[in-house]
Parts: structure tokens; C-alpha cells; sequence
């Protein structure tokens, strides 16, 4: 009742006087902005933790395994360190450059995520083309077929918790076509839960990554004795520096290829739909002008920055925002505080469906940008697109957020677990 | 309605005509080698870059201060780079050369 009321006057149907005259006269406390953030705040909202750091010194530090972290906040700073290859590299101790660190996880080496130039480009350039597919009809067709039964499927279904029933499923079968694997793997991919790496409750968990990892080492093994189609064939049959890749190195091309398009997949799936079931007028909008959901595609990237952040080790001293960092540490890329930028982004924290000049960095810069964009950028599409064409409205029940703890810094990065209703047109 | 012409990296010559929309759509729609767009326009991505010949700057003018800072960083940037996704087709820029950068 006061979120109501609390609305009209925001939106200017109640003048404030007025309303807190009448909250005086029937004994009720006026809600204010301040003291009521949190209950005002649209569930979809992802507030920026970052501004205040951003504005008074460019860095945040966080805490991390003791081999701390210095965050850095600007987009400016981002984007240049993010190029600066030889100061900060990527090719250090597998899993140091992730935060927080999987040192204590993993040997294995991911390529080309912690290699640099120039071999980085070198690996790179095995694995571009095929994930430039996604451009093709026929495999936008595959994708659409895809994404059109799952929505069919989920339509005016009461209670539908949107991450394991309606993301996981739709980023599992999505896989497949990117690896141009069987469509039936994406049921073992979907078994495995979000929760790949981790058990319930602890961070890092390796038994558990192990369970990829085996996989993905069956897999191989599989694709040697018949070669077929599909990435693993692709891979065993390139070479690098005119030698054939090796298992391990085509284990590290595919462990990053699962691992980097898990998360962030269904972070970005689930955080637009709590978008829309908030916004119904962006559906309409969608409907009228699908001419800006590419535009749309990339506000929210933007504003949902799916990764917050990843690291890189500095090798030799140097100094960012005025901070002096010593070789050896490690810093790290926040993607979502510079993609809040306001002295780059005019109202950074408000979606503009169809923002026109908007140079984020949700999926990274210069040489390890995104390998996985032109796979996620058809996935938002053809699921925007599906939606308009088919949802009224949608309806969130209750949902839990995602938040992750840095330190100095608390971002809320999704759900955990988000309960709806979608409505069919018609 | 205007001409715009592309020099690929492979010294290939395209000529193509376009009334509206930005000269990367143009571009892409029409599988110019080297441009290949991928955010779609909104100035985020860099795979559009291009060097205007040099008598036409007068017509596309210079990149924006924002456009500038995605193409600081680039490889081979000089003073008639643009990120063609911020070029507007229309009669003002018709007869240009881009050799595109990539
Ligand atoms: C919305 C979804 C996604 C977002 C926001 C995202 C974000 C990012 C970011 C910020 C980076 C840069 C990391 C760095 O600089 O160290 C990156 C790299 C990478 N991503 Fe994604 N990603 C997404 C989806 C995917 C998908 C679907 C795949 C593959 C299936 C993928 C595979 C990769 C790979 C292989 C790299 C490393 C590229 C390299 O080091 O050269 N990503 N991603
Ligand atoms: C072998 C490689 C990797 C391992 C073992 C790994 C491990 C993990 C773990 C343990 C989590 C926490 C998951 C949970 O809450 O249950 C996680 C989350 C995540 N990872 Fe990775 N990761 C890997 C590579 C990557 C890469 C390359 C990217 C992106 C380019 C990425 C993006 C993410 C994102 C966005 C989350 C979600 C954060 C959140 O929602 O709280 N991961 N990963
Ligand atoms: S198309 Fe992405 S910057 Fe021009």
C-alpha cells in the first residue's frame, strides 16, 4: 500500500504536499527515498556499488585468499589496462587472474583466457571463425527453433523459477549449437545445476569442477577415436606453431568455453526477464520497434555487466590513479563499475532501450575481449524477439538476489533463485 | 542517395550506394571484409574501423571525443580513423574512400 502511494506521488499523480498532509492526518510515517531504499528499489534495479570509490580515487581493494585485489573503477583506467598486455598480464599462475583466485583448483591452463600476446593471438585465431557461427541464418534458425519451444513451454505455467527451469535450460541447449554438439548433451549439462564448480555453501569446490573436467577429458578422448563435427574435432585437428594441439590444451580451449558461457549467460537471461516483468512497456516497445533490441541487447549488457570484474598480475612496479602497485600483485578490470561510468554514460544508472552511443565494456576489451560475445549477443536477440512476439506480461512472485561479497564492496549481480508467472498475448 | 567506396586490406575496391542508416550497416549488409560490426552500432566494439581518405575529411569530419578514446587504443589508428558506425549515410558524404583498417 505505501510502495502505491509512494508511486503515485513519485510520479507526480499525488503532489508530496499533499501526501505528507495526508499521512499527518491519518497517523502514518511519509516514506521518503532515503530512508526507504530498499523497499522502493525495483527488484530488477542493480544499484552500482562502485560510484563513491569510483569518484574519490579511481581504485577499490579487495581481499581475496591473501593475494589481495586493486579494483580498478574508471572506464578510462579500465580500457587502457585492459590493453596494456605487458604490465598486466594474463599469462600468470592458472587461475590467479580469476577472482577470486582458483590457484588451489585448477592446473590446467585456459586458452586463450590466460595466455597474452602474441601467442594469444595466435591461439585465438584457431578458434575465431567458428565463433563467428552464430552470424550464420542457419544457426540463428537452430537458435530460434530452440528458444521458441522452451518459451512455449513455460507460458502461463504458474510458478516457474526462471534460473533452473527456464536460463540453465536455455544456455545448456544454446551450447550445444555453439559446439555443434549432440542436442541430447545438454540434458547431462543441465543435470550438473548452476553450481558447477561449487557445492552448496563453499566457494571453491574441486571435487566438483572435476566433474567437468572428466567430462570434458571423456570427450576428447571420444572425438580421437572419431573425429566428427563438433568443437573437440575442430581443435584436435589445428595446430599451433605447426605442432597438432595438445589434450591439455584443448581441455583449456573447452573448460573455458563451459565455464566462461555458464554464468554469464543465465545472469544476463535471468536479470532481463526481472526487467521485463517490470518493464511490460519495453515488450510493447519491442513489438513496435524490433529495429532497437540489438541497441536494447547491449544496454543490457551494459547495465547488467554479467562479469564484475576479472584480474590480471602486474610485472613490474607501476602506479594506477596515483596508487603505487607493486610487480607481482595482482589488479583487476571492473567491467561493471566502468560500464557505470557517468563522465562516459549520461544517466549510467537508468536502462535506455535504445541508447545510441554506449561504449561499455560488459564484454571486455582489446585483446581478450569476448570470445563468447557473438554466441550471447544472438541468444539476447532471438530471446528478446520471442518474447515480444509472444508475452503480455510477466509476473515476478518473490525471488532471492545474488550478491557477491568484495570486501569494501557488496554487488548484487542477479538472483539466486527468481519465481514467475509469464502471460501469453492473446 | 550516396557513393561510398572500400579499399579491404586485400586492396580490393567496392563501390556501394546506400540512402540511410550508418555506413557500417552498408557495409556489413554487403560482407565488406574487415568491418564486421559487432555491437551492432552503438560504439563499443571497434570492428569498424576505417581510414578516410584524406581529401574527405571535410565531409565525415572527425571521430567524437568518445569515438577518439575506443580508437586510442587500437592498433593502427592515425588522424583519419573513424569507427564507420558513426558515419550517417546521406548526400553530404557521397564520393568518399575508407580503407578499412583491418
Ligand atoms: C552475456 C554473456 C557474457 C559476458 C558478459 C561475457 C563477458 C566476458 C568478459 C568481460 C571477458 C573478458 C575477460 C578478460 O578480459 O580477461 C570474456 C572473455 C571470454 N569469454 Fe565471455 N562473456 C559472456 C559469454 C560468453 C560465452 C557464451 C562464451 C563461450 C561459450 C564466452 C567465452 C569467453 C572466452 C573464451 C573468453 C576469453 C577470450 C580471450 O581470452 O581471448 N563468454 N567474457
Ligand atoms: C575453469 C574455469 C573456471 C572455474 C573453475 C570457475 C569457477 C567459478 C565458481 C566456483 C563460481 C561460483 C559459482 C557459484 O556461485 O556456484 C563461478 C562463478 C562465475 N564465473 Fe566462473 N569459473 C571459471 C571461468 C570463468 C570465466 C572464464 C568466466 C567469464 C569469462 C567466468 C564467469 C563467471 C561468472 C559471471 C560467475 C557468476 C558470478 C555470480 O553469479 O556470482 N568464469 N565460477
Ligand atoms: S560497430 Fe561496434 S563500434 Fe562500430
Amino acid at each position: 500500500m505505501n510502495r502505491i502511494v509512494y508511486l503515485l506521488v513519485k510520479n507526480g499523480y499525488l503532489s508530496e504536499k499533499n501526501y505528507i498532509q495526508f499521512c499527518r492526518t491519518i497517523g502514518e510515517i511519509p516514506f521518503n527515498k532515503i530512508s526507504n531504499q530498499d523497499y522502493h528499489m525495483k527488484k530488477s534495479e542493480l544499484p552500482d556499488p562502485f560510484e563513491k570509490a569510483r569518484l574519490d580515487k579511481g581504485y577499490g581493494k579487495m581481499n581475496d585468499q591473501n593475494d589481495p585485489v586493486t579494483m580498478l573503477l574508471r572506464l578510462k583506467d579500465v580500457r587502457k589496462s585492459a590493453h596494456d598486455y605487458k604490465t598486466f598480464q594474463s599469462a600468470a599462475k592458472p587461475g590467479r587472474i580469476v577472482v577470486p583466485s582458483e590457484v588451489n583448483i585448477r592446473d590446467t591452463r585456459q586458452i586463450p583466457f590466460e595466455v597474452d600476446p602474441p601467442q594469444h593471438g595466435e591461439y585465438r585465431a584457431i578458434v575465431e571463425p567458428w565463433f563467428k557461427r552464430p552470424l550464420l541464418p542457419e544457426y540463428q534458425e537452430k537458435l530460434t527453433a530452440q528458444i521458441s519451444t522452451l518459451v512455449d513451454g513455460i507460458l502461463n505455467k504458474d510458478n516457474l523459477e526462471v534460473i533452473n527451469e527456464f536460463a540453465l535450460p536455455l544456455q545448456s541447449r544454446a551450447l550445444t549449437l555453439l559446439l555443434n554438439a549432440p542436442y541430447s548433451e545438454a540434458e547431462t549439462w543441465i543435470s550438473w545445476g548452476t553450481h558447477v564448480f561449487r557445492s552448496e555453501g563453499e566457494a571453491l569446490d574441486s571435487d566438483k569442477a572435476n566433474i567437468l573436467y572428466n567430462y570434458i577429458d571423456d570427450q576428447i578422448d571420444r572425438a580421437v577415436k572419431n573425429p566428427g563435427e563438433d568443437m573437440y574435432s575442430l581443435l584436435l585437428s589445428s595446430e599451433f606453431q605447426g605442432k597438432k594441439l595438445t589434450k591439455e590444451e584443448v581441455k583449456g580451449v573447452m573448460v573455458l568455453t563451459f565455464a566462461g558461457g555458464r554464468d554469464t549467460v543465465i545472469n544476463a537471461v535471468t536479470n532481463s526477464i526481472s526487467y521485463l516483468a517490470e518493464h511490460p512497456e519495453a515488450l510493447e516497445r519491442f513489438r513496435k520497434e524490433p529495429e532497437i533490441i540489438g541497441k536494447a541487447v547491449e544496454e543490457f549488457i551494459r547495465y547488467f555487466s554479467p562479469l564484475t570484474q576479472m584480474g590480471r598480475v602486474v610485472t613490474e612496479d607501476t602506479q594506477v590513479c596515483e596508487h603505487a602497485i607493486k610487480a607481482d600483485s595482482r589488479i583487476s578490470l571492473c567491467w561493471a563499475s566502468a560500464n557505470r561510468d557517468a563522465s562516459v554514460f549520461e544517466s549510467p544508472n537508468e536502462i535506455v532501450l535504445d541508447r545510441k552511443i554506449n561504449p561499455h565494456v560488459g564484454f571486455g576489451f582489446s585483446h581478450h575481449n569476448c570470445l563468447g560475445a557473438t554466441h550471447a549477443r544472438q541468444i539476447l536477440k532471438i530471446l528478446l524477439n520471442t518474447l515480444a512476439e509472444k508475452v503480455e506480461s510477466i509476473e515476478i512472485m518473490d525471488c532471492k538476489e545474488n550478491i557477491e561479497h568484495l570486501d569494501e564492496f557488496e554487488r548484487k549481480v542477479g538472483f539466486n533463485s527468481i519465481h514467475v508467472k509469464f502471460k501469453s498475448l492473446t | 542517395m550516396a557513393k561510398i567506396t572500400f579499399i579491404t586490406s586485400d586492396n580490393e575496391t567496392i563501390t556501394l550506394e546506400g540512402t540511410s542508416g550508418s555506413v557500417m550497416a552498408l557495409a556489413v549488409d554487403n560482407g565488406i571484409k574487415g568491418i564486421d560490426g559487432d555491437c551492432g552500432g552503438v560504439c563499443s566494439c571497434a570492428t569498424c574501423h576505417v581510414h578516410v581518405a584524406a581529401e574527405d575529411m571535410d565531409k565525415t569530419g572527425s571521430a567524437s571525443e568518445i569515438e577518439a578514446d575506443m580508437l586510442e587504443l587500437d592498433d593502427n589508428v592515425d588522424e583519419f580513423s573513424r569507427l564507420c558506425c558513426q558515419l550517417e549515410i546521406s548526400d553530404s558524404i557521397d564520393g568518399i574512400v575508407l580503407k578499412v583498417a583491418k
